[in-house]
């Protein structure tokens, strides 16, 4: 056991990592999942805020068991490897906030840095546009780390707090199994509290003992090895450390090949699975979602696996963009494959001014 | 007895650990740098920084569960 777990840590963990995430993710898509969405961890937050009623877009409702996976497995290596210790107390409030904004820059790109990759690696060029703004957003929240920006210091805090979030992974998976209905809509039929899309991205998925397992052996490795899709570029820009980013391009790599090998690769700019062609919002919207990873210490993926150990900060910058992606589809700043939304690029600049101001605030407090 | 400075990493959270431990080494061509961390995340992180900048490091487990890696150069 303590032999894997050096090996998962050493610098072969992300790439093995990256090479499980490039065969699996793209197996999802073969096995159900909606195109080059294998995995993709904001989508897949959005379509739980959809299937718990916080929106109502009937297309992306759906209780995804890779993430319920990814904090379960997670979990499980945190336990044994004893690295489960409950955390909290790093401006929970400003994570929150760094959740929510993070999703409605992602969902005017339609996706997150690992679904960025994906779509790369599936052909989708329009994905690269994505991929510079997140460079660029990464490279904006690396001048505030440079420049003594801190979200604080944890402390310690009771086993039951790193709880909270695997028994709210476990209760999602119970109403995913069981989806309870006993609320009534106008025409009192049987509707709701949880809501499945019948169409669209949100039917699309693969059988949900697959997704689980593929979730839990995913979360299990990248606990280990610390994979995370923006620390593997601001890591190399900031530290020169590549460690991070050997594991993002086996990732991309190994996709490809899986995508070619499952007649899966279609390149070109229009017509790609749930994306659009516009250049500027797809910059935009990465450059929001990267500043906003950044300063939260990592991609949404690392934040699940944090709560995982127990991190509650983790868990409200989870919980800020559940709340992001129900407000994001209410009030129509999520992209559809049309375009931007109305509100799309008026929330990328509100979102990225109040960032930065984050950036420029936000200092460890001596005491 | 040379002084010995101290980077205290504590429930900070990535980059800050290696981050902060380079800012201090950057400006030492040797001597003694101690560094505090409380993840096993900081503890690779710092370590892998500090080798590549050819610092021989040694960890000591503390009783917390904390650990304080010794940086010698």
């Amino acid at each position: 056991m303590s032999a894997i777990a050096r090996f998962l840590t050493s610098r072969w963990g992300p790439i093995i990592t990256g090479v499980a995430v490039g065969i699996l993710a793209p197996l999802l898509v073969f096995w159900g999942n909606p195109g080059n969405m294998g995995i993709c961890v904001v989508c897949f937050i959005r379509d739980i805020a959809g299937a718990l009623g916080f929106h109502r877009a009937g297309v992306v409702q759906y209780i995804r068991p890779e993430i319920i996976g990814f904090v379960l497995g997670s979990l499980a290596a945190a336990l044994a490897f004893k690295e489960f210790k409950p955390r909290t107390g790093s401006s929970p409030l400003v994570r929150f906030l760094l959740g929510m904004f993070a999703v409605f820059g992602a969902l005017v790109f339609l996706g997150c840095p690992w679904r960025a990759y994906l779509r790369l690696a599936g052909g989708d060029w329009t994905a690269i546009f994505g991929i510079l703004g997140l460079v660029v957003g990464i490279g904006i929240g690396i001048i505030f780390l440079r420049t003594g920006f801190s979200l604080g210091r944890s402390r310690s805090a009771p086993k039951a707090v790193g709880w909270v979030m695997p028994i709210i992974m476990v209760v999602l998976l119970v109403l995913l199994i069981i989806e309870p209905q006993f609320g009534r809509d106008a025409e009192g039929k049987l509707t709701g509290p949880i809501f499945f899309s019948t169409t669209g991205p949100g039917s699309q998925h693969a059988a949900l003992i697959i997704s689980l397992v593929v979730g839990l052996f995913i979360g299990f490795l990248a606990q280990r090895s610390r994979f995370c899709t923006v620390g593997a570029i601001r890591d190399t820009i900031l530290l020169r450390d590549f460690r991070l980013f050997y594991g993002v391009l086996a990732l991309i790599v190994v996709a490809f090949i899986t995508n070619l090998a499952l007649g899966q690769f279609n390149p070109g700019f229009s017509g790609q699975p749930v994306a659009h062609t516009n250049e500027w919002w797809n910059f935009g919207g990465m450059a929001l979602a990267g500043l906003a990873f950044t300063l939260a210490g990592g991609c949404p993926g690392r934040q699940l696996f944090l709560t995982g150990e127990g991190d509650a900060d983790s868990a409200m910058f989870i919980s800020g963009m559940l709340v992001g992606a129900g407000i994001s589809h209410t009030y129509s700043m999520a992209s559809s494959t049309a375009g931007p939304g109305v509100f799309g690029p008026f929330i990328v600049i509100a979102g990225l001014v109040i960032c930065v101001v984050i950036g420029l605030t936000m200092r460890e407090v001596k005491v | 007895m040379t002084d010995i400075k101290t980077v205290d990493a504590r429930g900070l959270s990535c980059p800050q650990p290696p981050m902060l431990t380079r800012q201090v080494i950057q400006k030492l061509d040797k001597g003694t740098v101690e560094v505090l961390v409380d993840s096993g995340t900081a503890r690779e992180n710092v370590s892998r920084l500090a080798k590549s900048m050819g610092w021989a490091v040694t960890i000591e487990e503390q009783a917390d569960g904390s650990a304080r890696i010794i940086l010698k150069k």
